[in-house]
């Protein structure tokens, strides 16, 4: 009788060592074992330029989605990421095509801009109580339609006739442009912006007391109320950090597009929540975290990038990024044995 | 006819926990029937078994001399049993008129017809009214019930829980949201129902209206029915069954500390809308203990204190200084330490280590400047964890983990490790063994021997004679007693918070 219990005991322990593997290590034996399926079977895959350029392309969701997974830590979630980086092109385009401003000067703009819009959020959410992923979706529609005003719904690019009659003055200057071309040695300049974001939200978030803090907030807020801290001000400084690595990436898609196209930045929010979600079930921590963030960002540049070699239609794209989420979403909810603790509340 | 429901030794056990240990009860139609029980005795275990939600319990429901089983909430109404349960809001439908929650039931079930319209149910909705003496003109009837205030929400679910002519009705805390007109109202109400022959169980803490309402009275306590009584009450006895006389006896006498320096004034704070202002001082160097029922306001009290809730009345003053709270925070800044009363809602993070769990207050003076310092971290929590006894394997080992006992050590440790010059404890004994109990009375002892002012809250007497020096006995937000323990008698503290107003 006890042989029989001691044996299913036996089982049941390997059957949990099995699952936990399984959640903590899955997701990386996925990127791997998909990097190297492209890898062997696509020569072009495995060029260092071909690398490099999916790295490039993915460093927008990537720092985008660093911006989302602030707003998880503590609770919440942005969906105006993605209207905030169409606003950083427009508003990049209007201040130096139309206003003929500096580079650099337009570049701090758009970071103002984005840091206003997360305040907005902040405000809505923290002081009007609004829950947050309705306040972000009514800032979304908000900061959508605002940022054409000043352009009378047009794509701001050089040399195009203006409201009064004159022709627009300035141009996309090239140390504006440079945001996306240079290089850092045969590194792209957008994939080292994309890691020293990754290191600096990993630091702040796990190193600090604000990030412990922020993951206080976002576990057990009256907790964390209780325990001295002023709630509030937490949530606010997340969704003021969203909206300005949201301009960030913003920042870089205008540099790389080189006008102010309207239309920008609109598909961003989806893949951005997307890979921040896909974030919280790499190595099975169950919570939001940058590096899972910049890893969930890679195994989607990955998966796209292969498929496109390998000449699947762009729709599959989309179907891919779904299944990769989903996927995600199984680690954490249905395999893990932690709960999983980034839904927000509404 | 009259019916009878008969519970016999009905036992229900959540894992390892066994909340009903048998419990026997019988309850006669045309009869109120009270049930009085502390926290954690097992009462709402009860009614939900009443109410068909746990199919899984022991024993036996019989109903008219014939066995049911209680399979799912459907069931048990069908049988004849409903419950109006505490929370208003689970129980009417917002943004549907008075008639159609009236009818809720039949609606739901199409008995009503498939296209209905108020006009066509007003006839029935009207007829069941009058058939409860509710004189609702139709104006009412064809208001949204968020229109109602809580009097009439309150009398609606009970309406509407009658409209099915029930053998039993379970009335869970059904006057905590009324003003005492409204209380008599709807005394006046379930009086007409009991005498129409339905059988009643109502569940309060509040004995004046027992005494008013109920012909018996049955007190649970630890899952087991304690006492029978019909009226006249022997409230005394009934509270002494309730709170527990022989638990605990061995728990170690304690030496009295009184202490002289005043370190908390507060003055003309006012709990309760309905209650008198009053004043108040906490020592330094004794533990004050405050002892009350439920919704008696210990815990405004402490919230008042730590800055945890808005506080409108009163002013308080720490050592000849204003204090004013607006934010735990403020509390905090000025060593005023507050352990809540439920720790697993109020000082736990899912998933957090014990050394993330104790070091978060304080993490200011943990780290360096802006950077956490994990050793300086690790090392409290170790000194925490061998100061309070945790049965832990370490600092890093999650707070979830562990015994319900060995967490209320942990959320204790962590503001005592931060010298408090008050520590406020709102029943910091609730779901915790005899050792842990122990550990927890002793520090609270020596930490006012060592000068602080401490405050315990709780709503157990043996609790109280075991770690206090000082009582204040509350009754419906003002203070009733303010002795030293050793001045006044077990008797004198029970017999002043069952005083029936």
């Amino acid at each position: 009788m006890s042989d029989r219990v001691a044996q299913m005991e036996k089982r049941a322990e390997i059957k949990n060592r099995i699952q936990d593997g399984l959640v903590k290590y899955g997701f990386i034996a996925v990127t791997i074992g998909l990097f190297s399926w492209f890898a062997l079977t696509e020569e072009t895959f495995r060029q260092p330029s071909t690398l490099f350029s999916m790295l490039k392309f993915t460093s927008v969701v990537a720092i985008v989605g660093l911006g989302v997974t602030f707003t998880m830590v503590v609770g919440g979630l942005d969906l105006s990421v993605g209207s905030v980086a169409g606003l950083a092109v427009t508003v990049s385009a209007m201040m130096m095509v139309i206003y003929n401003l500096t580079g650099f000067f337009s570049g701090v703009m758009v970071l103002v801009a984005g840091a206003v819009v997360g305040a907005v959020n902040a405000f809505l959410i923290v002081w009007l109580k609004i829950p947050d992923l309705l306040a972000t979706l009514g800032m979304m529609f908000i900061v959508m339609g605002l940022k054409l005003l000043p352009v009378d719904g047009q794509s701001v690019s050089s040399k195009m006739i203006l409201r009064d009659g004159s022709v627009a003055p300035g141009k996309f200057t090239e140390g504006f442009r440079a945001i996306d071309r240079a290089m850092v040695g045969p590194i792209p300049l957008p994939v080292v912006i994309w890691l020293v974001l990754t290191i600096l939200a990993w630091f702040l978030l796990t190193r600090t007391r604000y990030g412990r803090v922020m993951y206080a907030v976002g576990a057990n807020p009256e907790a964390a109320k209780l325990s001295g801290i002023r709630v509030e001000w937490y949530r606010f400084s997340a969704y003021v950090i969203s909206g300005l690595f949201a301009a960030t990436g913003g920042l870089i898609l205008a540099s790389r597009i080189g006008q102010g196209d309207i239309s920008a930045g609109n598909s961003l929010l989806l893949d951005a929540v997307a890979v921040a979600l896909v974030g919280t079930s790499v190595l099975g921590i169950g919570k939001p975290n940058a590096w899972g963030t910049a890893l969930g960002a890679l195994l989607i540049g990955i998966v796209i990038t292969g498929l496109t070699i390998k000449g699947f239609p762009y729709y599959a794209q989309d179907v891919s990024k779904g299944l990769v989420l989903v996927l995600a979403l199984i680690f954490s909810f249905t395999l893990s044995r932690k709960k999983a603790r980034f839904v927000p509340a509404t | 006819m009259e019916s009878t429901v008969e519970m016999r030794h009905i036992t229900m056990a959540f894992g390892a926990n066994l909340v009903l240990r048998g419990v026997d009860l019988n309850i006669k139609g045309g009869e109120v029937t009270a049930l009085l029980g502390a926290n954690g005795a097992g009462k709402s275990t009860l009614i939900k078994v009443l109410s068909g939600l746990y199919p899984n319990h022991g024993g036996e429901v019989v109903i008219d001399g014939k066995q049911v089983e209680l399979e799912t909430p459907a069931v048990a109404k069908k049988l004849g049993i409903q419950t109006v349960h505490q929370r208003i809001n689970e129980g009417i439908v917002p943004g549907l008129s008075v008639a159609e929650n009236l009818l809720f039931e039949k609606i739901a079930q199409n008995e009503m017809g498939r296209v209905g319209s108020i006009s066509k149910i007003m006839p029935q909705a009207m007829a069941v009214a009058a058939s409860l003496s509710l004189n609702w003109d139709e104006k009412f009837m064809r208001k949204d019930v968020y229109e109602l205030g809580i009097a009439d929400q309150q009398l609606l679910i009970l309406a509407r829980a009658l409209v099915e002519k029930p053998k039993l009705l379970i009335l869970d805390e059904p006057t905590s949201a009324l003003s005492a007109s409204e209380v008599e109202h709807l005394m006046e109400v379930i009086r007409s129902m009991r005498d129409s022959g339905v059988g009643i169980l109502y569940v309060s803490h509040r004995l004046s209206e027992i005494d008013a309402i109920a012909d018996n009275l049955v007190v649970l306590r630890d899952g087991v029915i304690r006492g029978e009584q019909a009226q006249p009450f022997d409230w005394t006895n009934a509270l002494g069954q309730m709170l527990g006389e022989d638990a605990l006896k061995d728990l170690e006498s304690i030496t009295e500390q009184r202490g002289s320096q005043t370190f908390l004034e507060i003055v003309n704070l006012r709990l309760f809308q309905r209650s008198r202002p009053f004043s108040l001082s906490i020592r330094r160097g004794e533990v004050t203990g405050v002892i009350g029922l439920l919704g008696s306001g210990k815990t405004e009290i402490a919230e008042a204190i730590f800055g945890a809730s808005k506080r409108k009345t009163g002013v308080m003053a720490i050592e000849g200084r204003t204090f004013d709270p607006k934010h735990p925070s403020d509390a905090i800044r000025d060593g005023v330490f507050m352990v809540p009363e439920d720790r697993v809602s109020s000082s736990m993070f899912p998933q957090w280590s014990i050394a993330s769990t104790t070091s978060l207050p304080f993490l200011a003076q943990l780290s360096r400047g802006f950077v956490l310092g994990f050793s300086a971290e690790k090392s409290r929590a170790s000194e925490i964890i061998e100061g309070l006894q945790v049965v832990a394997t370490g600092p890093d080992q999650e707070v979830d983990a562990l015994s319900g006992g060995n967490q209320q050590k942990v959320v204790v440790g962590r503001w005592l490790k931060g010298l408090p010059q008050m520590m406020i404890l709102d029943e910091p004994f609730r779901g915790v063994d005899i050792g842990a109990r122990r550990t927890i009375s002793l520090e609270s002892r020596s930490l006012a021997g060592s000068g602080s002012a401490v405050l315990v809250l709780t709503s157990e007497v043996d609790e109280l004679l075991g770690v206090a020096d000082r009582v204040i006995v509350l009754v419906d937000g003002e203070p009733k007693l303010d002795s030293y323990i050793t001045e006044t008698s077990r008797e004198e503290i029970v017999g002043i918070m069952s005083e029936v107003a």
